[in-house]
């Protein structure tokens, strides 16, 4: 815990708590297990993980945005189906973005995109913290949330990437005599990879509470 | 139109194919409902069966109603209408008419809804243009198949608890997803049986 509280410094202020909380502390993927199935399937090829990065983000932060400003309005009943109209619309926005500017992306992502409807994070912040808290901080959160899971993306597709194709964005990284590990461009690689850095990363977060 | 021989897509779907160790589809639940095996079967069991439903009904909605329509960019939105819907209207008729059932299948109705698999399936349904008559087989089989999946995940586990040296931060999600690997690598035995386009 901070010692020095006499430095009211940017880090103490409730907004940027609030965008930390879900890059490390909350970490969508590290500490609740969610989103995993897209993250899985898509990051063979790193552009492929950047744009499911933005195009998670993107739907984050406005689902967010908009479950909480019409929170007060929202009955408790139907607000799981309420949740998902306000998400799938973002959805269709990214579909047709990718489908009009990217189309091989499009393309190689296939039902991937659509499937962000059903990515966990975006009903866990809903349900979590937009339908209790302010828009602005709400979309902030959706931000940090986002911005965690787009990285953990990043991260496994420059591995998986480089290991099972030997290129980085498609330009040749790996030496010409390397062979291509095609385990990790398929199901048990992503798997074992996530595994492995869930490890490392839970050990080094239980050192840190200490 | 496709015209993969029905039968040839059920076999798939459940071993060449399995939604959830070839495509990674529906691991939230198959992580965190994989403890116990006997949760396991009731929520395989409630899966096979919304999947089934939903698929049959949102085959005509899509090809009947939103494709004379030119409506196809709103079918994410009908989809997961429908999908909640009928959840919904099960969990319904499950309190009403059938209360013994309740404590076993319902209480894994509202997670299904959430559950990337039902709509994945409406979404390769559309993608490779099947008829209604492989719809209802490649939903069955996939249900199936992702229903394989977890109740074995969910034996092994069972098992792992007898085991007492596995590394702190590899507990709980870590090791089911190296056995989630293990068992890829076991399920690609199949591969090659069928080839699918």
């Amino acid at each position: 815990m901070p010692k020095k509280q006499i430095k009211r410094s940017i880090r103490y202020t409730k907004w940027f708590k609030v965008l930390t909380n879900g890059m490390w502390l909350d970490h969508p993927t590290f500490c609740m297990v969610l989103g995993i199935c897209s993250m899985l399937a898509i990051t063979n090829r790193l552009d492929n993980a950047i744009a499911m990065g933005v195009g998670v983000t993107f739907c984050t932060v406005f689902s967010s945005l908009f479950v909480s400003m019409f929170r007060n309005v929202i009955p408790g009943r139907v607000r799981m189906l309420a949740y998902m109209t306000i998400i799938a619309t973002f959805v269709i926005c990214v579909d047709r973005f990718l489908k009009a500017y990217f189309p091989p992306i499009s393309e190689a992502m296939g039902p991937y995109v659509g499937l962000i409807i059903t990515n966990c994070i975006l009903m866990g912040r809903a349900e979590a913290f937009a339908i209790k808290n302010s828009p602005g901080l709400s979309a902030l959160d959706g931000l940090g949330c986002g911005i965690g899971y787009s990285f953990m993306l990043i991260l496994m597709a420059i591995i998986r990437e480089t290991t099972g194709f030997g290129t980085i964005l498609g330009h040749r990284v790996m030496p010409h005599n390397w062979t291509n590990w095609v385990v990790m461009t398929i199901a048990p690689g992503a798997f074992f990879l996530l595994g492995v850095y869930l490890w490392i990363f839970r050990t080094i977060a239980k050192k840190m509470e200490v | 139109m496709n015209t993969t021989n029905p039968l040839t897509l059920l076999i798939a779907s459940i071993f060449t194919h399995n939604i959830a160790l070839v495509y990674i589809l529906g691991m939230c639940p198959f992580i965190v409902i994989s403890k116990n095996f006997k949760t396991a079967v009731g929520m395989g069991v409630s899966v096979i069966f919304v999947v089934t439903l939903t698929a049959v009904i949102t085959w005509p909605i899509y090809w009947l109603i939103l494709v004379p329509a030119k409506a196809e960019i709103v079918s994410y939105l009908i989809f997961i209408c429908v999908i909640a819907a009928t959840v919904q209207l099960l969990e319904m008729i499950i309190e009403k008419f059938f209360p013994p059932l309740q404590s076993s299948f319902g209480i894994f109705l509202p997670l299904i809804t959430v559950n990337c698999i039902v709509l994945a399936v409406c979404l390769f349904m559309v993608l490779r243009k099947y008829d209604f008559i492989q719809t209802v087989f490649y939903s069955f089989g996939t249900s199936t198949g992702w229903s394989l999946a977890i109740v074995i995940m969910a034996a092994i586990k069972e098992k792992l608890v007898l085991v007492g040296d596995i590394p702190k931060g590899l507990r709980g999600a870590g090791i089911t997803m190296i056995i989630a690997g293990l068992m890829a690598f076991a399920f690609m035995g199949f591969a090659g049986m069928i080839t699918l386009q």
